[in-house]
């Protein structure tokens, strides 16, 4: 097993760590941001390539993470006075939500905990009460409509459709100098890097094999002893933390963060990435964030309004055709190969 | 107390127009396990057809035809092959919702357009506007029919037969293709009768589907699966639940709150409203 | 070590169990036989927590079993595998045991790689006789395999009542005589329910024999005693007990 993956993962060490001293930094910039994504993927393939709970919400999560991320980079450079955006928007006194956040340690854990503590009260409410499949997908497509809902609303406490935008500094760095973008870049690989290997763990590990079986047979884990809601909502769990600290890191590589990237359309747009990549792998799950986000660029440079036919219509192909995705196509000619050698 | 009562036709009309829309997805996914996100854009045609055709009148049962259409065509060409594995049809329609919308947006432009309501719509007798009880109206006629379609005609009895069981139905001799066909016909539809209804209180757009799909999925899973009387029921519930909700907080709580709210409802009847009992370990 | 007291269940107003008295004393090898629709499997339903009584208490090793949930039931070391055999497909055959035999570990000690086969792991393939196929995926193995399996996976469970619903349903002969000898083996220190058709397996392993009938107990005893009772003979419509119970559904 370890060394049919070693090729893999020595292409992936190699293209991470040689990308800084070959790319441009607009390009690094946007690797860095699709690295972003990819960690959202990875918790993505985690919940519903392993776990099967069909996730559309994980933008909400994103969008916490990254939400409390750009209040800490406004607080900061406000030096005590007022956000730009709250000035323009007539706010007169620093709202309460957001006096802790000038904290740099409590914005970071809100970033990852935030997540997990929605995570864990909706988990343990949906989960308990048996609610799964379709209805979990629904719920969780709510909850990011009527996130994108509450943020564009709240115009003076989160800066409305536009977001949070013109970030200077980050820890006393200079967030515009190449140097600190190549550093960001190395930070975000190497978070990916160590979430990868942990969460393969995990999916190796007994704790893997039980979400399996909850994925397969949930009603028959019951008379094995285990409590499924609680396998579950760990997962789920597990998997909005990572797209907390995805979105925390998104916001000083990217430098915005709005409700146009959280909504409900960011959130299946990662599930789609995930699907094209192969959600049973979660190699395939990062792979798909990646390419589908150099796709997007791709194409969107090119011409606009194609991309939306594009993605629509790889998307159909992708579900009739390979539902495993690139991972599962490569598995198969990996495969082919092998039995045709063997012969 | 006058601002109190206004609230009720918006919330009754928002509750008759997610009834439209959810009596087809209900069907849809009791029936064949199938979650049809272009649901929505077959909304979004009724409402572009009423704007072609500009009368009342002839828009309703010219978008039940084209929503009803392309329904089938969908159906016919995509999904009938994903049976039972709902996840896998609504990342597919997904797909297709996107390719439909920006079909519009080619067709008709990116911008919003405007549906003249007709002369004899103005109006209304005391807090109740004209336009909001034709909607009511339109809901109401709609779920008749189909309760008439369903417990009086011989392919209703058997689209219920399909929905409580597709295995035993089919050995019973139930062609299950020609109940799915006319189930998804139907149901696209009245979503294409729910856009025209739309084109009454607000304009036309080409992401005019995605304001209500959410919400009417939201009405089938607090309804419960392919539950004529539960749509109905959860549709009701959440518009004024919607409209109320806006009027006591503001509008960007609303569907935080009515989100909670259907949570809260999961916690005390999981599986919906009203539901099929059966034995089976799935 | 299991009591039913009074124990009825309502379907939608058909009642299923209309006040069920049992009593399965430790170490004993119960078989539950019945006309369809008697209500054994929702008896064995009753006591797993899966089917909640509308009246009545259930109670094992002096605990209350009513209202609990399915998995709690299990941590007190209730069993059970069901007619239709379900097992991780995607599993090997040691991964689906060793599942079943790791469920009173904490949570986080699940995150380790397994690492070999544990005692009760190992015990439950030599016993269930699927050593050499401890490595394959579920999926691959046959009707009676699976049914081995599960049986193999309420073994590692380690729980002190195991109850088995139809375990040799759909096997060959070869495979209920196996099956038969499993059963045996295992009932000599485990206390078992067995629910089951079979009249042949039924005289060659059972020692006592509890009659159900639309949703009561009609009678206790050996398989002698309950195959003479005029009552049973006529429960099965007038024919001779052996045939009818030999009848399989």
């Amino acid at each position: 097993m370890i060394r049919r993956h070693l090729p893999f993962a020595a292409v992936a060490v190699v293209a991470l760590v040689a990308a800084p001293l070959l790319l441009e930094p607009f390009r690094l910039g946007l690797l860095a941001k699709y690295l972003c994504y990819a960690i959202v993927a990875l918790g993505i393939g985690l919940a519903w390539g392993k776990g099967g709970m069909l996730t559309l919400g994980q933008g909400v999560f994103f969008g916490l993470g990254g939400y409390s991320m750009a209040m800490y980079l406004k607080l900061t450079e406000a030096e005590g006075g007022l956000p730009d955006f709250m000035v323009w928007s007539g706010v007169e006194e620093l709202p309460a939500l957001w006096v802790p956040f000038a904290n740099p340690v409590f914005a970071m854990s809100m970033a990852v905990l935030g997540p997990v503590i929605l995570a864990v009260v909706l988990g343990t409410l949906v989960f308990r009460q048996r609610v799964r499949g379709a209805y979990f997908a629904i719920l969780t497509q709510a909850l990011a409509a009527a996130m994108v809902i509450l943020l564009v609303g709240q115009q003076g406490l989160t800066g409305g459709t536009n977001g949070m935008t013109n970030f200077f500094e980050l820890f006393g760095q200079d967030l515009a100098e190449d140097s600190t973008q190549r550093g960001l870049y190395l930070v975000v690989a190497g978070v990916l890097g160590v979430l990868y290997l942990g969460t393969r763990q995990l999916v190796n590990s007994r704790y893997g094999r039980l979400l399996v079986a909850v994925r397969d047979g949930e009603d028959r884990v019951r008379f094995l002893g285990y409590d499924p809601a609680l396998v579950k909502t760990v997962t789920f769990a597990a998997s909005a933390g990572m797209a907390g600290l995805a979105g925390a890191l998104f916001v000083p590589v990217v430098g915005i963060i709005s409700p146009a990237l959280l909504g409900v359309v960011p959130s299946l747009e990662l599930v789609v990435a995930v699907a094209v990549g192969g959600r049973h792998v979660l190699a395939g799950a990062v792979l798909g964030a990646v390419v589908m986000g150099y796709a997007k660029t791709a194409f969107s440079e090119q011409f606009a309004d194609g991309w939306l036919y594009l993605q629509g219509a790889l998307f159909i192909l992708v579900m009739t055709l390979a539902s495993k995705g690139i991972a599962g196509v490569a598995q198969t000619v990996a495969g082919r190969l092998r039995s045709a050698r063997a012969t | 107390m006058t601002a109190f009562l206004n609230q009720l036709p918006i919330g009754l009309s928002i509750g008759a127009v997610l009834m439209l829309i959810a009596l087809g997805l209900t069907f849809t996914f009791g029936q064949m396990g199938v979650i049809n996100m272009a649901h929505g854009e077959f909304i979004m045609a009724g409402a572009y057809t009423a704007f072609l055709l500009q009368d009342m009148v002839l828009a309703l049962p010219a978008a039940f035809l084209v929503a009803g259409v392309m329904g089938l065509i969908l159906e016919r060409s995509a999904i009938r092959h994903f049976y039972g594995r709902p996840l896998d049809t609504l990342l597919l329609t997904w797909g297709v919702s996107l390719v439909l919308q920006q079909l519009a947006r080619d067709l008709f432009g990116a911008p919003n357009v405007q549906v003249p309501a007709p002369a004899w719509l103005s109006g209304g007798v005391g807090i109740l506007p004209y336009n909001r009880l034709f909607i009511m109206g339109l809901a109401v006629a709609g779920v008749v029919a189909v309760w008439l379609y369903l417990t009086r005609t011989g392919l209703g009895r058997r689209t219920q037969a399909v929905v409580q069981n597709r295995q035993l139905a089919a050995t019973s001799g139930i062609d299950t293709g020609r109940v799915d066909m006319l189930t998804f016909f139907i149901g696209s539809g009245l979503a294409g009768v729910a856009g025209v209804a739309l084109t009454l209180i607000g304009p036309v757009g080409p992401a005019l589907g995605t304001y209500y799909i959410v919400d009417a999925f939201l009405v089938v899973v607090a309804g419960g699966l392919g539950q004529l009387r539960g749509a109905v029921l959860a549709a009701l519930g959440l518009g004024l639940l919607n409209s109320y909700a806006e009027f006591w907080s503001d509008a960007s709580l609303a569907k935080v709150i009515v989100l909670a709210a259907v949570i809260a409802f999961l916690q005390v009847r999981p599986q919906g409203l009203f539901v099929l009992r059966s034995r089976v370990l799935t | 070590m299991l009591e039913l007291r009074d124990v009825q269940v309502v379907f939608d107003g058909f009642r299923a169990l209309d006040g069920v008295n049992l009593t399965v004393p430790e170490g004993e090898l119960r078989f539950l036989i019945g006309p369809n629709g008697a209500g054994k499997t929702t008896l064995i339903d009753v006591v797993t927590g899966l089917t909640r009584p509308a009246a009545g208490n259930v109670r094992f090793a002096g605990q209350d079993l009513v209202g609990r949930k399915e998995h709690q039931i299990v941590r007190l070391g209730v069993g059970r595998t069901f007619q239709t055999s379900v097992v991780f497909e995607e599993l090997t055959v040691v991964e689906n045991l060793d599942l079943a035999a790791s469920f009173r570990k904490p949570l986080w000690a699940l995150t380790r790689r397994r690492r070999g086969v544990s005692e009760a792991v190992a015990d439950a393939l030599a016993r269930t006789g699927l050593e050499a196929l401890a490595d394959r995926p579920a999926g691959v193995l046959s009707h009676g395999q699976r049914q081995w399996l599960e049986i193999g996976m309420l073994l590692a469970q380690r729980p002190r009542l195991l109850l088995l619903d139809e375990p040799v349903a759909g096997m060959s002969k070869d495979e209920r005589e196996r099956t038969g000898e499993l059963l045996t083996a295992i009932a000599a220190d485990h206390t078992v329910v067995v629910v089951e058709h079979d009249m042949d397996f039924l005289r060659r392993h059972a020692s006592t024999v509890t009659v159900l009938h639309e949703g009561r107990v009609l009678v206790e005893g050996s398989v002698d005693e309950v195959s003479a009772d005029p009552r049973v003979q006529e429960v099965y419509l007038g024919r001779r007990a052996d045939d009818a119970v030999g009848e399989r559904s």
